[in-house]
């Protein structure tokens, strides 16, 4: 079997999985187990004047913790220390925890909730981040002289105002934690997460013990798309207080309705676009307002922010751009990371922004495209000169051709007329880029570490988790093409971080490129030690490598190699005037969606996706193409079903049967093309994946659906309502 | 629920079991606290399959299923597929075609997959569509599972579409 990199390698847990075998959290019992529950603030703002517990009910029974028993610090650690585990005083948004309860029974501790009553004296609440006074955090991307642009009589202005919603992870397993408390070792918890460190550090403050005291443990993880990046903390903090007052296992199980209503989702944006063009369709001006809601507490809010704006302007060369991004607080259930950070909502103001500036000057919405990419040598706003190979007119091209762009715009031009059903084809181009933003990469300082094994097999040691993305899989891929050994000579270490060094947070499409390429340099390590001591020829058969490894291990112990992450050469960022390079790499494409709209129901339906791009090179075809094809689901979700509906700051469909994902009948063939040009920053020439595919799927269909109606949707979700309103207001 | 818990006799993955609990209760509960966990929560509502098996051949939501439903059924579990190592036909498609990401929708989707292929032995990708609508998964976008089943049929030999 073909394991190394480039071929499509079985999912290393695939037969876990697939059996029923693999371990997620709510599969585990510990002995003395309690179940946890946490009661939620029914108001979006106002004064905590009391918290009532039913008298028929014998709360001797339960273990009880408020804001009041917190041994340590009330503070969820993250950017802003804004956002505590359990409100006193004042609650900030609607399902805000305020109180814990646990009890042996799990049906019981459930019932608490009926029975506990926290009385709140209601302050107003922003609801709306239109009324919002508060700003989380403010960045200004700027290039050239936009205001001077602006003043030459001579080119034609274009304006537009864009919105998008909220969108839930909706990962089909729910939140869940189990802590245990002991005396000597300190906290442990077991759980679905993406970021085991995060929790690792934010428990050590909360319950007031060294780090030395705190154990996480990643169990088998169904999904989270950024939905389990920061919210896991704050459940392993109230499972991790309610496992420390009472001394015994306690397990956090959070309901699907929960979920949906009290932890994170997809900021809601609203951009404004200003751009001046010539004539014959160049771009000389940009200047775009850039707006997301970060709900009542901080978060990750102003970095989403701060990839949405610099995403802002695309990959088109414009010699003046100004983006300003703000994110502002509200009192709706705080917004979080979802895949792409940002970068969706901005690509798809500009997208659609793009084909209306090509439908006022009456140019092609390709053709306008192609006379403003960028090229190898231009600088983007952000002031990063782009040096390697960028081909997005070759991109282009081979998505328009395998979609039959022209053939069938002019096909459903000549239809439509008379049509019930209207059908359209709309495209949009666009990049992502993969890592942490700036400078964020060399904070984190990523470690992996790669060591021989005493029966002769390689282990890898990170806590980059699975979280169905991959990992596991392309990790031991690039470990053995790196060795010269078969994948089945690898094995991958659970994230736990009494065994693992830090390797970052799974997200920002990091896991393959960034966290992948020290995987490559410590495997290679590993293989020095072997050649440089002996053990090993330069040149060698498997079996001659796992003979050295055991030997070695015998002899000396251990066999160890760490790589920590250092920058690419000439990788510049300034954090004070915020320009730079402010990723290692892009990740580029041109995507195309075919729609038909039913003017009879309002229904909007892709009939056809085509999704062409240059990832570097994939690592596994397979894994790679469903990723590609499980982002464009996402995305396609997003643009036309997935309706977050807010009462009085609270999600009203907090529920799978009146918040519609994608089914198997929704989609359409996703067809997906990748052009391989070898990143030198990434492992075997990879670069980031994960999140590109959901930054380019909505716009897409969105000019779709303009050209199959004549409409001009501009605010997402494009609903049967909101098209019957557009339709009737013609 | 204070009721006295009933025993419920029935055959799963093929050996005789009894399950506890309030005839009233989920199926998908009693399965597993008898250690079957393999069959996962999703949503709790019948929306998203991830806790589908089959009873008596049907394949049904196991968390709007009483448990009383469960007695003298025969009742097919994820657990219950693979013949020791030997994946079933279905498992091992999912495998090779990549059906599988985060695996928490998998063991309702391959159930549903055996399920439709015992129904339509040789489906089109539109009665594969049809057959897994009532199965959810956020990973994939489907189309990895389409091409599983679709694999899986070919494979399949016909004694493996009786089991």
């Amino acid at each position: 079997m073909a394991t190394g990199v480039g071929q499509p390698a079985l999912r290393r847990e695939g037969r876990a999985k697939l059996t029923g075998r693999a371990l997620y959290v709510d599969d585990v019992a510990p002995a003395g187990l309690l179940h946890g529950t946490t009661i939620r603030s029914p108001a979006p703002r106002g004064t905590i004047r009391g918290i009532r517990f039913d008298p028929s009910i014998d709360w001797s029974e339960y273990t009880i913790v408020t804001a009041a028993d917190i041994p340590g610090a009330n503070v969820v650690k993250l950017i802003t220390e804004d956002q505590p585990y359990l409100a006193s005083g004042e609650v900030h948004h609607a399902e805000e925890p305020v109180a814990l309860v646990a009890h042996p029974d799990p049906m019981r501790a459930a019932a608490a909730r009926r029975h506990i009553t926290i009385d709140i004296d209601p302050l107003p609440a922003v609801l709306s981040m239109d009324d919002a006074d508060e700003v989380f955090k403010a960045y200004t991307v700027r290039k050239g002289d936009v205001d001077a642009a602006f003043a030459d009589p001579t080119l034609v202005v274009v304006h537009g105002e864009y919105s998008t919603g909220a969108q839930e992870q909706l990962y089909i397993e729910p939140n869940g934690m189990i802590a245990v408390f002991d005396a000597d070792t300190g906290v442990t918890v077991w759980g679905s997460m993406q970021c085991p460190y995060y929790i690792h550090g934010a428990l050590a403050a909360l319950l007031n013990v060294p780090d030395t005291r705190v154990r996480v443990v990643q169990m088998e993880t169904g999904g989270g798309f950024g939905g389990k990046e920061e919210y896991p903390t704050v459940i392993a903090g109230h499972a991790a207080l309610l496992a420390w007052k009472s001394g015994r296992p306690v397990k956090m199980i959070y309901g699907r309705a929960e979920d949906m209503a009290a932890t994170t989702k997809r900021h809601p944006s609203r951009t404004r676009h200003r751009t001046a063009v010539t004539r014959d369709g160049r771009l000389v001006a940009m200047d775009i307002d850039f707006l997301i809601d970060g709900g009542a507490y901080c978060t990750l809010s102003p970095v989403v922010l701060s990839r949405g704006t610099i995403h802002a302007a695309g990959p088109y060369d414009c010699p003046n751009v100004r983006v300003q991004g703000r994110a502002v607080r509200t009192n709706v259930p705080p917004n979080g990371a979802f895949r792409g950070f940002g970068a969706p909502q901005s690509i798809f103001a500009l997208e659609r922004h793009m084909d209306r500036i090509a439908a006022t000057l009456d140019i092609d919405p390709a053709e306008l495209r192609r006379r403003n990419f960028v090229h190898t040598g231009d600088t983007l706003a952000v002031g990063q000169t782009i040096r390697e190979p960028v081909d997005m007119d070759g991109l282009l091209s081979r998505a328009l051709e395998l979609s039959d762009y022209d053939a069938k715009r002019r096909e459903f031009a000549r239809a439509n007329p008379s049509a019930a059903v209207r059908k359209g084809v709309g495209l949009a181009t666009f990049m992502h880029g993969a890592g942490f933003t700036g400078s964020g990469e060399v904070h984190l300082s990523s470690v992996v570490a790669v060591e021989g094994t005493p029966e002769g097999s390689v282990r890898v040691l990170a806590a980059s988790t699975e979280i169905g993305q991959g990992t596991n899989t392309i990790f031991s891929q690039i470990a053995a093409e790196t060795l010269g050994v078969d994948i089945d000579d690898i094995e991958i270490a659970q994230p736990d971080t009494a065994v693992v060094p830090d390797s970052g947070p799974t997200v920002a499409s990091r896991t393959c490129m960034v966290v992948g390429k020290l995987v490559e340099s410590a495997s290679a390590g590993v293989r020095r030690i072997l050649v440089d001591s002996g053990y090993l020829p330069a040149s060698y058969t498997r079996a001659q490598f796992r003979d050295a490894c055991e030997r070695y291990v015998a002899r000396f112990g251990s066999l160890r190699s760490t790589s920590r992450y250092s920058p690419p050469p000439n990788v510049q960022w300034d954090d004070e005037t915020y320009t730079g390079d402010a990723y290692g790499t892009y990740a580029w494409a041109a995507y195309v969606a075919e729609v038909s709209v039913d003017l009879r129901t309002w229904q909007a339906h892709v009939d056809d996706f085509v999704a062409v791009q240059e990832v570097g090179r994939v690592i596994n075809p397979t894994l790679a193409q469903g990723q590609i094809e499980g982002g464009v689901a996402q995305a396609i979700g997003w643009a036309l079903y997935e309706e977050v509906v807010w009462r009085e700051g609270r999600m009203a469909n907090a529920q799978m049967t009146n918040y519609i994902m994608p089914t198997s009948m929704d989609l359409p063939a996703i067809r997906v093309q990748f052009e391989e040009v070898p990143y030198p920053g990434g492992p075997g020439g990879a670069k980031g994946i994960g999140e590109l595919p959901m930054d380019g799927a909505a716009p897409a269909i969105f000019n779709a659906v303009a050209h199959a109606t004549g409409l001009d949707p501009r605010d997402l979700p494009l609903t049967p309502e909101r098209i019957m309103a557009l339709w009737n207001a013609r | 629920m204070t009721a006295t818990p009933a025993r419920i006799e029935c055959t799963i993955n093929g050996e005789p079991r009894a399950l506890e609990g309030h005839p009233m209760s989920r199926l998908l509960d009693a399965l597993r606290a008898a250690g079957l966990t393999g069959t996962k929560e999703g949503c709790g509502e019948g929306e998203c399959g991830a806790c589908a098996v089959l009873l008596d051949g049907t394949l049904v939501n196991s968390c709007l299923t009483p448990l009383a439903h469960a007695s003298r059924a025969a009742i097919t579990t994820i657990e219950g597929l693979a013949i020791r190592e030997q994946l079933h036909a279905v498992q091992q498609s999912f495998l090779e075609c990549g059906g599988a990401q985060c695996g928490i929708c998998t063991p309702g989707m391959v159930l549903a997959a055996v399920d439709l292929l015992r129904r339509v032995p040789n489906p089109t990708e539109d009665d594969v569509r049809a057959g897994l609508a009532g199965n959810l998964c956020r990973c994939t976008g489907y189309m990895r599972i389409f091409a599983a089943v679709l694999d899986a049929c070919r494979r399949m030999p016909a004694t493996n579409a009786e089991r």
